[in-house]
């Protein structure tokens, strides 16, 4: 009788604790890899400089380009629809800020149910498409590895299964709440050693990129 | 004892009239969401009900329960239905003690073998049978004796229903819940700490009119009474979905009737009838109040994290786990980068420069 609830409670503590460590233990320590590591020394003759065209590519990589999205036009649409619904749903959802509070001392502000919902569907609709382009784009099949599988399913769960608890779909309310919380923590567990950790070197790599051509006397 | 007599007979010997009598039956169909048509059906067969005989049994219990379906209510044609009931034994409200309190409840048994009702309030220890004796009996062998011939039961209360707080972390006794004990009797599982009134008068009552118990969640609950979350059915929910939420109880959202989400309200993950019953004759329940849902009626609600710490929040404080984890990758972070100017400083050294004259020369 006491399942769904022993579940839910083990999801919020013992396992969170696992998950929590190695995620902050993991991110910190890939972190000061990357950077440590740097790029491999250019020796040739610079034609460029590198901070300007750096910061500029920050910025450019971060708007959508045209000729990409003639070419491809479903890798930027969903990748914007999944990344915007899934940082509304993830960042300013109050019950999540509030573990953000709880977990890491900060909080911020956040918006009214029914747009953290919409943001939700946006992006597993995201997602989904996300996925139907990579099955069926014979370039996108190529160049597909299992680690990106096992990173899309880890996105999509945490977002399903939110959704699912938030309007109560599956019952008793505990295993879909537990669920939720569990696959956020296979998502923290893989974070650190997957490309996931894009999420926290996206610009300082548009940096480098454009760092690298400016070097080159190349535009980015 | 059971007598003969029916619930009319006794409804009308303590002065209700007829009127009043279908009013409440009226009620009764509604609050179990039955429709208007079943009222008559439900006014014969009460009218005709008998005294059924119930065994009160009190374990690891606070008489929370007792004291809730006793005393919140003035005398209503609900709390007649409770005195209609033959309450043969009950330690708390019965006359007789010691050896004719036990006579009574064995007599019981016996006169009316597999037609009673045995309501149960408070959680049975597993972990040494004298942490709750009563009579010499332990909990756990009064209960088996006396569910072997009950025709239903009926866990009053989250500790006989779930082991509420005598089963919080780390559990002493070992307690259990009725349902961890009997598993070939109907349970109807009635949570709350305590429970509303209303929902045991009205498992009676359909009991009383059916025969049979009302449709059960997945926790044996009745689902009319447990069906929706306190959370769907708040009066402040359109505060939340605003996202207006008391951060205090003494602040300005708190005065204006906001979300009590970061207060800690568990209403959520909450099923119980609260937010539509109400408690006292419907004059208020603890959201009404200004306090948020403690979560009582679910299993392990004591344990399921700190009362005023929102839903989301995980259970233990691991802000300190979150400060030593990021020491840890700090230090091995550190290390790691040590190694790895280390590595390039060595590579720089050794590094030789090339001319065309030597890479000709080699060849």
């Amino acid at each position: 009788m006491n399942e769904p609830m022993d579940f839910l409670i083990w999801t919020k503590g013992t396992a969170f604790n696992i998950a929590v460590t190695i995620f902050v233990i993991g991110v910190i320590l890939r972190l000061f890899e990357v950077i440590s590591l740097g790029r491999k020394q250019n020796l040739a003759e610079a034609r460029g400089t590198e901070f300007g065209p750096g910061m500029k590519t920050i910025l450019t990589r971060s708007i959508p380009d045209l000729g990409t999205f003639r070419r491809q036009p479903l890798t930027v649409v969903t990748g914007y629809m999944f990344h915007i619904g899934l940082f509304i749903s993830l960042f300013l959802f109050v019950p999540h800020i509030e573990l953000f509070r709880a977990t890491f001392g900060i909080s911020w502000p956040g918006l009214p149910t029914p747009i953290v919902d919409a943001a939700a569907v946006l992006a597993i609709v995201g997602l989904l498409a996300g996925l139907w382009h990579r099955i069926m784009n014979p370039v996108m099949q190529k160049i597909t590895t299992w680690e990106d599988w096992l990173v899309w399913a880890l996105t999509f769960l945490p977002i399903l299964t939110g959704y699912l608890a938030y309007h109560r779909l599956v019952n008793p309310y505990p295993v879909i709440l537990g669920l939720h919380i569990l696959s956020v923590e296979a998502l923290m567990i893989a974070f650190p050693f997957t490309k996931l950790m894009h999420t926290f070197t996206v610009f300082l790599s548009r940096w480098y990129n454009g760092a690298m051509n400016g070097r080159r006397g190349v535009e980015s | 004892m059971a007598d003969k007599s029916t619930l009319g007979d006794s409804l009308r010997r303590h002065g209700v009239s007829r009127r009043g009598f279908l009013k409440f039956c009226t009620a009764t169909a509604s609050l179990m969401a039955l429709p208007p048509t079943m009222v008559p059906a439900i006014a014969q067969a009460l009218e005709k009900a008998r005294r059924p005989s119930v065994i009160w049994l009190s374990f690891q219990e606070c008489t929370g329960c007792t004291e809730s379906l006793t005393r919140s209510h003035s005398p209503s044609v609900e709390s007649l239905i409770f005195d209609h009931i033959s309450l043969d034994y009950h330690h708390t409200l019965q006359a007789a003690a010691g050896d004719a309190a036990e006579a009574a409840r064995e007599a019981a048994m016996h006169e009316n073998k597999g037609k009673y009702i045995l309501v149960v309030d408070g959680s049975i220890p597993l972990g040494d049978p004298g942490y709750s004796t009563i009579a010499g009996i332990s909990n756990l062998q009064m209960l088996e004796e006396t569910a072997k011939d009950a025709a239903a039961i009926i866990a009053v209360g989250t500790c006989a229903a779930f082991g509420g707080l005598p089963q919080a972390n780390p559990n002493p006794t070992g307690a259990v819940s009725v349902a961890d004990i009997i598993t070939d009797k109907p349970i109807i599982n009635v949570s709350g700490c305590p429970p509303i009134p209303t929902v045991i008068t009205g498992v009676l009552a359909h009991f009383l009119t059916f025969g049979s118990i009302p449709e059960l969640d997945q926790y044996n609950r009745p689902k009319v009474f447990y069906g929706q979350s306190i959370h769907d059915r708040c009066y402040r929910r359109p505060f939340y979905d605003k996202g207006l939420f008391a951060e205090t109880f003494d602040d300005e959202g708190a005065k204006a009737g906001w979300c009590l989400y970061k207060l800690g309200c568990k209403g959520p993950m909450t099923y119980n009838a609260c937010a539509t019953t109400k408690w006292n004759q419907g004059t208020s329940w603890p959201v009404e109040s200004g306090h948020g849902c403690l979560g009582c009626s679910e299993p392990r609600f004591w344990d399921a994290g700190g009362f005023y710490n929102a839903l989301s929040v995980p259970i233990s404080d691991n802000s300190q786990t979150v400060a030593f984890a990021g020491a840890a990758g700090l230090a091995l972070g550190a290390a790691a980068a040590g190694i790895n100017f280390k590595e390039k400083d060595a590579a720089q050294k050794a590094h030789e420069t090339v001319t065309i004259d030597d890479l000709e020369k080699s060849s």
